[in-house]
């Protein structure tokens, strides 16, 4: 008995010991301390530029300013010319389809639809001066907006409906004097605003990163890390780090997080081999649109009620416009959970002359499943519309929006689907059979942002169970706790249930024949006497 | 009758730890399948995996105890009074006919014990712990570790080990229950614990075997 006692203490005790090994959380104060120490320390400027004459005078227009820049930063606006920042285009190779030139300037989305023939408004957020047609010139340095990106005075704005053109009652000395890296407001400016409206599009960018607590980012937050965009999306020679594949393809530029945080952070080996299939973002982006709502779904058709003649829009509490006349009927959502999708880092595109051949048609498809070597699941926002097309020639359309004036065919102004299509897509160089109708298109928005605190991180049961799981969309892998053979399980709970009354009624039977048996035994005995 | 010293120190410290880690497995092993939630995920898993590590060092000592000790011997299928021993089971038991066969130091399984026990010891544990290998090692495609020796999904690894570990259960109970049908309820369990029975001194083996057809 002893010795059993022994043996048994020989192998609990071994195994005691490595359960409390394993499940003390190692201090783990190297990687992300360091990260913490080297973003505290800020940028000082080598140069103030308050001290330049040249940059103290009044400026007729903004363009003196990009060529007082030029004067010094003599290759500077070289750089810029080629990037996409300034193009709205960039020459990407698409899988199965060759090098294609896309980018803003001709890819179509499921906003607002179309740059083209709309760019008196759209192009507000255009790094340039003037960019009103597709007939600006992209040669001319001095239509580069340096300030847009590089005012840290707080005081420069642009005008709506301008093309990009700054207001023309800004203190454009001052202005000029107050430059510097670009801040969040600089990037927020347009990133945060884009498809009309904060948080419009992304869902993961708006204003309230401008204030944001950690819960809502951890690295811009106020409270937090307290970082700036270029902090990560470092550029070399305006080269920004990152990539939005609402418009790129390729696999290159990209920006992760792993250029910092590695990829094995975690103190425990499981999680870090989920990084092999499963992005950051993933987990450490549990849900979007925090503070704010985003734009979830947009019916197009719905567009062109009037009020006695007269357009007119409804907003819901948060003062959301959920229906306009010149829009449609448009869905706000906030606290969102992402849906989850296969990335490889490659993304095909929908182009205006690309047939539509699947409802909904995805104008963004993400490539990759599970085979693939690149490929990792990422978070998503997917953005649901109906918007106009050509029912005949089955292309989406490009509808010119926007005009200033009634009667140039903007259906902001007339109201009327053929004359904005026909003038959208003559515009565009594109054929359009005279009809029109609206389908369903979906979008997808990767999410990069609102990175939540480590205790707010996706926990695996999230994943790791069989009703709701957050993965459910991902069919081509097996996630245990999600997944089983039902023909398993059947026959396993069948076989357990089975065995169970077997030795139920075998051991009922066993009873009842006991006691028979012992009342026939006594009474032979008796017998016997 | 005779106090016979049937089952060893190491024998019953082997088989008392493997029922505790079986349990246990199971137990969290069915967590991480989605049947309940006890331990909660992240516990079960890693819980299941440490009892693992555990029961195969088990196994491993008892495998060298076994082929040791010649006891590996008592695993060596019979096919004589299979027919007696399910008999026994199916009507003689009833009856409190004695068992058919004679439970003896250098033979302490009857028939259906060996079969079943060998049954667990070359298919069902070999595969639970090959399955279970499998899926710890486990890392994607392309992922990290051994290049060569990729798993490239989990499917049949886990839908194996997710068969065996019903089929242990199914075991377990039924095993629960034979243990009480000793020359009476407590006998096999006692046995275990102590490592001694009181065994007959049998006279003949085929005069049992007799009992037993007329019996019926
Ligand atoms: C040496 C033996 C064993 C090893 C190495 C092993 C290992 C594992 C591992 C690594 C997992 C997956 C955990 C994860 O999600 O990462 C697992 C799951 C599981 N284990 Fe075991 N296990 C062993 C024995 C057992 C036993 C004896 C039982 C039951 C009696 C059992 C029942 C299960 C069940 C039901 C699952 C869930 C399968 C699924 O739904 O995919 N395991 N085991």
């Amino acid at each position: 008995m002893r010795k059993t006692i022994g043996l048994i203490l020989l192998f609990v005790l071994p195994i005691l010991a490595v359960v409390l090994v394993v499940n003390t959380d190692k201090p783990m104060p190297t990687k992300l301390d360091k990260l913490k120490e080297k973003y505290s320390k800020k940028h000082v400027p080598g140069v103030d530029h308050s001290k330049f004459a040249q940059l103290n005078k009044k400026f007729a227009r903004p363009q003196d300013i990009t060529l007082e820049c030029i004067s010094c930063h003599t290759e500077r606006h070289t750089e810029i010319m080629q990037s996409t920042h300034w193009r709205w285009l960039s020459d990407e190779y698409m899988k199965g389809r060759g090098i294609v030139s896309i980018g803003k300037r001709n890819i179509l989305n499921n906003h607002c639809i179309s740059v083209g023939g709309n760019e008196g408004t759209c192009n507000r957020c255009h790094i340039g001066y003037g960019y009103d047609s597709k007939d600006f010139d992209f040669s001319k340095a001095e239509n580069i907006d340096c300030l847009a990106c590089h005012d840290n005075s707080g005081k420069y704005e642009k005008e709506k409906e301008a093309a990009g053109n700054p207001k023309p009652d800004l203190d454009f000395a001052y202005i000029a004097q107050h430059v510097g890296k670009p801040k969040m407001e600089n990037c927020g400016y347009c990133h945060f605003n884009g498809g009309g409206g904060n948080n419009s599009k992304h869902g993961d960018l708006e204003e309230a990163l401008y204030e944001a607590s950690k819960e809502v980012d951890v690295h811009l937050a106020k409270d937090g890390a307290n970082m700036q965009c270029i902090d990560c999306h470092e550029a070399e020679n305006h080269k920004m780090e990152g990539r939005l594949y609402t418009m790129a393809s390729m696999n290159r530029g990209r920006l992760e997080c792993e250029k910092c945080h590695s990829s094995k952070p975690h103190n425990d080996d499981i999680v870090n081999e989920h990084t092999v299939k499963i992005a950051c973002q993933t987990c450490h982006i549990p849900i979007y649109a925090k503070v704010n709502a985003t734009k979830t779904h947009w019916d197009w058709s719905k567009a062109g009620d009037l009020k006695d003649g007269k357009p007119y829009d409804i907003k819901d509490k948060d003062g959301n416009e959920i229906y306009l006349s010149i829009k449609g009927a448009i869905t706000w959502e906030k606290m969102l959970k992402p849906e989850y999708k296969w990335f490889d880092g490659t993304a095909q595109h929908h182009l205006l002359e690309d047939k539509i051949t699947q409802v909904p048609l995805v104008l963004n498809p993400l490539n990759g499943d599970y085979d693939s070597p690149d490929a990792k699941i990422v978070p998503v926002k997917v953005m649901r519309s109906i918007q106009p097309y050509d029912p005949e020639f089955k292309t989406l359309v490009a509808p010119k929006l926007w005009d200033k004036e009634v009667g140039k065919g903007g259906y902001w102004k007339d109201f009327d689907w053929n004359t904005s299509i026909a003038k959208g897509m003559e515009y565009a160089g594109r054929p359009w059979s005279g009809k029109y109708g609206f389908v369903k298109t979906e979008m997808n928005w990767i999410l990069n942002h609102m990175v939540s605190p480590k205790e707010k991180t996706v926990q695996c049961i999230e994943c790791h169970t069989r009703d709701n799981s957050r993965l459910a969309e991902i069919k081509d892998v097996y996630i245990p706790g999600r997944d089983y053979n039902a023909w398993v399980d059947n026959f396993g709970i069948a076989a357990i249930v089975l065995t169970f009354l077997g030795v139920l009624s075998h051991g009922t039977i066993r009873i009842v024949y006991g006691k028979k048996n012992k009342v026939k035994n006594i009474e032979e005995e008796e017998n016997n006497e | 009758m005779n106090k016979v010293y049937i089952y060893k120190g190491f024998e019953r410290f082997w088989h008392w730890m493997q029922a505790l880690l079986i349990i246990f497995l199971a137990l969290t092993g069915f967590e991480i399948h989605g049947s309940f939630k006890f331990f909660g995920f992240e516990n079960a898993v890693k819980f299941h995996i440490i009892a693992a590590y555990g029961f195969i060092i088990l196994i491993a000592f008892a495998m060298f105890w076994h082929f040791t000790t010649g006891e590996w011997k008592q695993y060596i299928p019979t096919f004589n009074n299979i027919k007696a021993q399910l008999n026994y089971y199916i009507f003689g038991i009833f009856k409190n006919a004695p068992h058919p066969t004679r439970k003896t130091q250098l033979s302490k399984l009857n028939p259906l014990q060996r079969l079943t026990y060998l049954g667990l010891k070359i298919v069902v544990i070999p595969i639970m712990v090959s399955t279970g290998i499998l899926y710890m090692l486990y890392r994607f495609p392309q992922g990290e570790g051994i290049r060569s020796f990729v798993v490239a999904g989990l499917d049949t690894i886990a839908i194996l080990h997710t068969l065996g570990a019903f089929i242990l259960i199914a075991f377990f109970i039924s095993h629960l229950y034979l243990i009480t049908t000793g020359t009476n309820i407590f006998t096999n369990l006692k046995a275990m614990i102590t490592g001694y029975e009181d065994l007959d001194e049998h006279e003949n083996h085929d005069e049992v075997v007799e009992q037993i057809s007329e019996n019926k």
